[in-house]
């Protein structure tokens, strides 16, 4: 009798060991820095490994990227996880550069001041210079410190033609309630150092042209700048029923130093009456007048993140997300995700919705105004599509399969269009397109072993 | 001069009243939420964790952040690229 209480007690005992890591993968996502973390999969002991190529481009010959990425898991005895994970970045293909399309040809330099290029009458000047490879190397490490309380460390590194991005985080993790709900709360703090190709302009700046024989160094005010991010998150991970499982989380980000881009400009554009109306404001050259765009040099960011996954009866399951973000640039966003993986058998099917919505920042600006330019009394300004009013779209598919040695096999396939709006401008500048859409297409493939 | 010191002395009372009066309503609500230990079959399966596939995740982070003026939320949303 005794003999079997113990062996009972042991069974127990190793259930619950079997589940503690499984169920501290579902609920905590803190040991990731981007949320990149491999959770705990296999039996202790083993490795377990991911691998994906991620394709990504948009229409219109603009930004294409191959991304693949491979992740290393290690389950360790005592409920210790290591992840160690490499991705490798190659970027090519044309990116607006700010300015609006017009109804004459546009010539502009390059970031690099060695060359120029021209956008025809009434196309979107993008730069096609754009080209960039990047590698990031990130190791985590999570680890209980007892029955109730778990810590979780990680490194990140990446490396851009360009930039340099080093970052660290910790996070803390207690456990309530019979391991139904877990507190969360996690640091982290990142250096970015950005050394661009023809070094940094000038805040609002007049773009050189180098045909002219304008001086492109005036314009220069160094040749690297950089930045800190330091995040914090607070989160609550709830065991609602055995089918249902809830996160909340508070984040803020705190930006400071360098958060301009380098490579965007602006358009000033007449508005004084007469033919030009609408037009491009030129110089004394004959030169259209294009300025450098300046950001605050810092932000806070505040988000709030609400999670639920629900497993039906069927063994499909339902992931609905939705994150609120405010900062202090007056943007503010509502990100909803919605994910049913459909189970067949060793096979599945899910189905994924995305919809985000934000409002520009307060000193987003499609153009300058000749009266704007003349008063010289504008300190920030980006035209930069990111920073405006607009919404974006996912519509996609996944296909996973399981094999018989527990490997698995997944592709996808998503369609992403993000759509602008805002001021459609004066005069000449109402027959141009001032906010084109954004069309990508994600493609990807991934295996698990 | 009082009587606003009195006001705003109660006003903060109130609220932290209000807030010791939810916050034990949310950890009360919370303690008769959950499971028993045995009954964690369903959630233990990987395609029940709050980040089923984190490859997938990471690199809709990556697309996102470089696209839109928001990241992080799920985890954090740190740096780590010269594309924004």
């Amino acid at each position: 009798m005794q003999l079997m209480k113990r062996k009972t007690n042991k069974s127990n005992v190793r259930a619950i060991k079997k589940i503690a890591p499984a169920l501290a993968a579902a609920s905590c996502s803190l040991l990731s820095v981007g949320s990149g973390t491999a959770l705990a999969r296999g039996e202790a002991g083993t490795w377990d490994f991911d691998a994906a190529s991620l394709f990504y481009a948009e229409t219109d010959d603009r930004v294409s990227a191959v991304e693949p990425v491979f992740s290393a898991t290690r389950n360790f005895e005592d409920g210790e996880v290591l992840n160690l994970k490499a991705a490798y970045d190659v970027l090519t293909g044309a990116s607006p550069n700010g300015a609006t399309p017009s109804a004459t040809p546009q010539t502009f330099t390059t970031p690099s001041g060695n060359s120029t290029y021209t956008t025809d009458a009434g196309d979107a000047p993008i730069d096609d210079t754009f080209k960039d490879t990047r590698v990031a190397l990130s190791a985590s490490w999570l680890a209980p410190i007892n029955r109730d309380w778990e810590y979780s460390a990680a490194f990140y590194g990446s490396k851009e033609y360009d930039y340099l991005s080093i970052g660290t985080s910790g996070g803390i993790k207690r456990y309530l309630n019979n391991k139904n709900t877990a507190l969360n709360a996690g640091l982290s703090f990142s250096f970015d150092t950005i050394e661009p190709e023809g070094d940094i302009p000038g805040a609002l700046a007049e773009m050189p042209h180098i045909g002219s024989g304008d001086d492109f160094s005036a314009t220069r005010i160094d040749t690297s700048d950089d930045k800190t991010i330091i995040d914090a998150l607070f989160g609550v991970t709830q065991v609602i029923n055995r089918n249902t499982i809830m996160q909340f989380n508070y984040s803020v980000s705190m930006s400071d130093g360098y958060l301009t881009d380098p490579f965007k400009i602006l358009s000033v554009i007449e508005d004084t009456a007469g033919a030009n109306f609408g037009g491009n404001l030129q110089n004394g050259n004959g030169n259209n007048i294009y300025l450098y765009e300046a950001r605050p040099d810092s932000r806070i960011k505040h988000s709030l993140y609400w999670q639920t996954k629900y497993a039906l009866a069927n063994g499909d399951v339902i992931d609905g997300s939705y994150r609120f973000m405010l900062d202090d640039w007056g943007i503010n966003s509502h990100t909803f995700d919605f994910r049913y993986r459909w189970q067949l058998g060793s096979s599945y099917l899910e189905p994924h919705l995305r919809y985000y919505m934000q409002s520009e920042a307060d000193f987003y600006k499609r153009y300058i105004t000749e009266t704007e330019y003349n008063a010289g009394s504008l300190k920030e300004a980006t035209s930069d599509y990111r920073l405006g009013d607009l919404d974006g779209m996912t519509i996609g598919l996944k296909y996973g399969h399981k094999l018989d040695n527990d490997h698995e096999f997944n592709i996808r396939v998503e369609y992403y269009l993000q759509s602008n709006s805002g001021d459609n401008g004066i005069g000449l500048l109402k027959d141009q397109d001032l906010y084109p859409d954004t069309k990508a297409l994600i493609f990807q493939v991934g295996y698990s072993f | 001069m009082n009587k606003s010191i009195k006001q705003s002395f109660s006003r903060s009372h109130l609220s932290a009243l209000t807030a010791v009066v939810l916050g034990s309503f949310v950890l009360s609500a919370c303690s008769d939420l959950g499971v028993k230990p045995w009954e964690r079959d369903v959630l233990a399966r990987p395609e029940m964790q709050l980040i089923h596939d984190p490859i997938e995740a990471g690199l809709d982070d990556h697309i996102y952040f470089s696209k839109e003026a928001s990241s992080g939320g799920r985890g954090f949303g740190g740096g780590g690229c010269g594309c924004n």
